[in-house]
Formats: structure tokens, C-alpha cells, sequence
């Protein structure tokens, strides 16, 4: 397999006989989950990942006491590969978890500064994503599900120091819709959408996180491998491109 | 991200006085583990990295033997005192991520063909935090990995750029990390112009993103001959010593 899948690349196809630039099907459900605040569900070519959203009450950092807090977490369940064994999120699982909660953070997405309660509480956004089966790519699967999740939270009713569950006051405030794209890299050519048998085959990967604006919000280099810089700016311009054409989904 | 609640540059001046593209005085040494096979000490201004190299040697369990190419791993930890609020000495959740990306920007300089079977350890603390940790730590281990005699196809030099207000700047420290509107961590060979390690956060249109890799670049190159020529007085010292 692992013979025939650089054969095709060296000749610029790929098995399932996309282009270099094509991403596989994507399916994105939302509002999936009843108990959770926000959810929602990606298929993206086989790659399939739920995030939940959970929202609480918490202290504020004491650097930001006026402003909310997001927390970003991700499971690689057993269900999803051969390779995964249960047990605590390995370096890959932190790795994902902390990429995506960068993407959102930074591109500054969640009006933090409006999930202020009272002094000393504020609103707790727990981004949960549960990855269910392992085809390639689960960092932009990964960021369509929170991002589709967060825009699909409602924030519950909040009355005598106690959470009212099932019942909301109003939607969380999401102002931007980033979305990662990453690229692999193969001989010198770029290539979106890595499915897992080309992940195996590829030099090394470069995500990027794109805002609405065009901003680049977050960039992350994968993987044993070396980048020129004409390479991270090929990939840039891709990757602005493509963002739009996956924010148009959520 | 948080706010600032000071000014970051004022009059084309820094917080610590320095201009936007000055690093802080840099100071390398190598050789001060005597148990290790390879070591170095690195500090950019008050931030400080002491690393060992323990390797090539046999990799068990048997199981995570690779049969032609040899592994190397990457363990990057803080010191408890190297920090304002003391650190729990246990890895979080940042370590893990930074020890996977410098495992992953030093194994791509490493022959790693030339030693299968094998293993090499690299281990990375931090005596004292401000700012620029992870890539002060790459500098330090590139420098224990030559002087431990592993194959490499070049040092790996690596620094921090960014931009505060509408300034970019080289070599943030900790405060300029914590309030920075966007900062990137790059590291590179840099006789062969190839990137191994890159990570950036904030917000920047792609026209600054070159503009900090270009900077980003140049300020790894000058860290290059740092390390040049620390490697090489210390083998002068060593040859001086035997002769």
C-alpha cells in the first residue's frame, strides 16, 4: 500500500484520484447531542469526530478576571484505530487538543470579555472533541466540529448560584468562524487533505489557522521533516484560499 | 490572549531597553554535565537552559526498536524555581507539546539511519523562565548533540519573533510572550535555508508572516556562528588538553 500510494504521488495523483488540492466529502451535523450546551458532528472523508460543548461556572485567571475561559481537550477513543489503546491523551491527543484551542483562541472567535457572570464568576467553555475514527486529517476535522459545535451553544439560565440545565438565555457569542487547513508535504509538492495512508508516506505536514479576515491565527509544523520558506509561503497562500471554501460549510 | 497592561515599547525602546531587533546578551558553553555523553548551558538574557545527551544507545523494550532508523527522544521540563509561582516539577500539558515539536526539529537534522536499533535522549530544563524557553532549549540540545559526536546534517539554530503593537520584534521575554499581539517560534538549519521546527500564534495578515520568517531567519543565523564558534573553542581547549 505504502509502495503504491508515493508511486502515485511522485506522479501527481492520488489513489482516490483526487487532485493535490481537492479535500475528500465532508458531512457536518450540528446540535446532535441534547445533554450538551453545543455539539456537533464531522464525517470528513472518514475521519469522524463529535465535539461536545460543556459549559460551568468557575473562577476567573487572575490575569483575566473579567473574561470567561475556554478549555480544549481531545480523546482519541479506542474505537477509532488499532493503534489506539485506552488510557490518558497521548502526545498526539495534547498536540491536536492544544492546535485547535490556539486556532480558537487566537482568532479571538469567542467574545470571552461577554461570559462574565459576577465578580469572581465567570462562564467555563469546555470544547470536548471525542475522535471516533482515524482516517487522516483529524486536526481540520477536529476544528470544523468545535468551531460547528461552539456556533450551535447555547448558554444555559443561570439563577440563585445555580445552573438551570436545558434551559438557555441566549446564544454563546461567536464572532469569527476559523477553520485549520493542513498541508502535507511530498517531493517537494503540497498536498491538502492527507488521508491516513498518505500521512504515513509524507515528508512532514504544516497546519495553519485562518481567520474569516484572512489573519493567520496559529501555525504549526508536524512531523520529522523539513520546510523551505518558499514552501510555508506556497502553503499560506493555499491555505487562505481553501479556508474560505471550508468556512462556507459551518 | 491578555491584555496589556503596560506598554510594551515606548520610544522605539523595549521594557528591558532593547531596539525591536536586538536579541538579549547570549551565553553558550558546552561540556558542564560530566556524566553525559554530550551537554550544554544556553541563556538568552535571564532565560537559561542546561541540556544532556545520553545516546546513541540500545533502545528498550525491544518493541519500540525501529530496524533502520534509530529514535531520538525529547523530554523539555521546567524547574520548579524557574518561574514567579513555583511550577509543579510534573509534565503539563504544554511540555508534552513542546518536547513532541523539538523531538520532531532535531530528529530531522539527525542521521538517524546511522544508528538503528538505538536510541538518543535529549533532556531539556529550564533553570529560569522569561520567555523564549523552548527554543533557548533547542539551541542548548543542538549543541550537546554535535559535541556527543551524533551525526547530524547541520546545527539546528533556533529563536522567537513577534509582534507587539505594530512592531515586530526578535527574541521576546516573558512579558513581551505573555502580551505579544503574535509570536513564532522558529528553528532552522541554517546552511541548508530548511526549517525543522514552526510554530506561530496571534494574529498576522501573511505579509507579516514572511516579514517575521525573514526576520526569524537571520537572527537564527547569527545564533549559528554563536554556536560555531562555542563547538569550536571547545574542541581547541579539549585538543590543547590531550596534546
Amino acid at each position: 500500500m505504502e509502495e503504491l500510494v508515493k508511486e502515485y504521488l511522485s506522479k501527481g495523483k492520488r489513489i482516490d484520484g483526487r487532485s493535490f488540492k481537492d479535500y475528500r466529502p465532508i458531512e457536518i451535523k450540528h446540535s446532535i447531542i441534547s445533554k450538551a450546551e453545543g455539539s456537533a458532528f464531522v464525517n470528513l472523508g472518514g475521519t469522524k469526530v463529535i465535539a461536545g460543548i460543556k459549559l460551568d461556572i468557575g473562577e476567573p485567571f487572575p490575569d483575566t478576571p473579567n473574561e470567561g475561559i475556554l478549555i480544549v481537550n481531545a480523546e482519541f477513543t479506542p474505537l477509532s484505530s488499532p493503534e489506539v489503546e485506552p488510557g490518558p491523551p497521548g502526545e498526539d491527543a495534547i498536540e491536536l487538543a492544544r492546535i485547535v484551542d490556539r486556532v480558537i483562541r487566537e482568532s479571538q472567535a469567542i467574545e470571552l470579555e461577554k461570559l462574565f457572570i459576577e465578580e469572581g464568576k465567570v462562564w467555563i467553555v469546555y470544547v470536548d472533541l471525542s475522535i471516533l475514527d482515524m482516517r487522516g486529517n483529524l486536526l481540520d476535522a477536529s476544528t470544523l466540529a468545535a468551531v460547528k459545535a461552539l456556533l450551535s451553544t447555547q448558554i444555559p439560565k443561570y439563577e440563585n448560584g445555580k445552573i438551570v440545565r436545558g434551559e438557555y438565555i441566549s446564544k454563546l457569542p461567536v464572532v469569527y468562524k476559523p477553520v485549520s487547513v493542513t498541508i502535507g508535504k511530498y517531493n517537494g509538492n503540497l498536498i491538502l487533505d492527507l488521508s491516513k495512508e498518505e500521512e504515513e508516506v509524507v515528508d512532514v505536514k504544516l497546519a495553519i489557522g485562518v481567520r474569516d479576515d484572512d489573519k493567520i491565527v496559529a501555525m504549526q509544523k508536524q512531523g520529522i521533516g523539513t520546510l523551505t520558506f518558499k514552501d510555508v509561503e506556497n502553503a499560506l497562500d493555499l491555505a487562505i484560499e481553501k479556508s474560505k471554501e471550508l468556512r462556507r460549510l459551518l | 490572549m491578555k491584555k496589556a497592561n503596560i506598554e510594551l515599547i515606548v520610544n522605539g525602546r523595549r521594557i528591558d531597553g532593547r531596539l525591536p531587533e536586538e536579541t538579549r546578551e547570549i551565553r553558550m558553553s558546552i561540556g558542564e554535565i560530566e556524566n553525559a555523553d554530550g551537554s550544554a548551558r544556553v541563556s538568552f538574557g535571564k532565560t537559561e537552559a542546561i541540556v544532556a545527551v545520553y545516546g546513541p544507545r540500545p533502545l528498550f523494550p525491544k518493541f519500540l526498536q525501529e530496524s533502520n532508523v534509530g529514535l531520538v527522544r525529547v523530554i523539555y521540563s521546567m524547574a520548579p524555581f524557574s518561574v514567579d509561582e513555583r511550577k509543579n516539577p510534573a509534565p503539563d500539558r504544554r511540555s508534552i507539546e513542546i518536547s513532541k515539536v523539538t523531538k520532531e526539529a532535531l530528529s530531522s537534522a539527525i542521521f538517524l539511519e546511522d544508528f538503528p536499533k538505538a536510541v538518543v535522549d535529549v533532556y531539556e530544563n529550564i533553570i529560569q523562565a522569561d520567555g523564549s524557553t523552548r527554543v533557548t532549549a533547542i539551541n542548548a540540545a543542538s549543541l550537546a548533540l554535535a559535541s556527543a559526536g551524533i551525526p547530524m546534517k547541520d546545527l539546528v539554530a533556533a529563536c522567537s519573533v513577534g509582534k507587539v503593537g505594530n512592531t515586530l520584534i526578535i527574541d521576546l521575554n516573558g512579558k513581551e510572550d505573555n502580551y505579544s499581539e503574535s509570536d513564532m517560534a522558529i528553528a532552522m538549519m541554517p546552511s541548508k535555508g530548511l526549517i525543522t521546527l514552526l510554530q506561530m500564534d496571534g494574529r498576522l495578515t501573511k505579509e507579516e508572516v514572511l516579514e517575521l520568517l525573514k526576520k526569524g531567519e537571520e537572527t537564527c543565523k547569527k545564533i549559528y556562528e554563536i554556536q560555531k564558534k562555542t563547538l569550536l573553542e571547545r574542541f581547541k581547549a579539549e585538543k590543547m588538553e590531550e596534546e
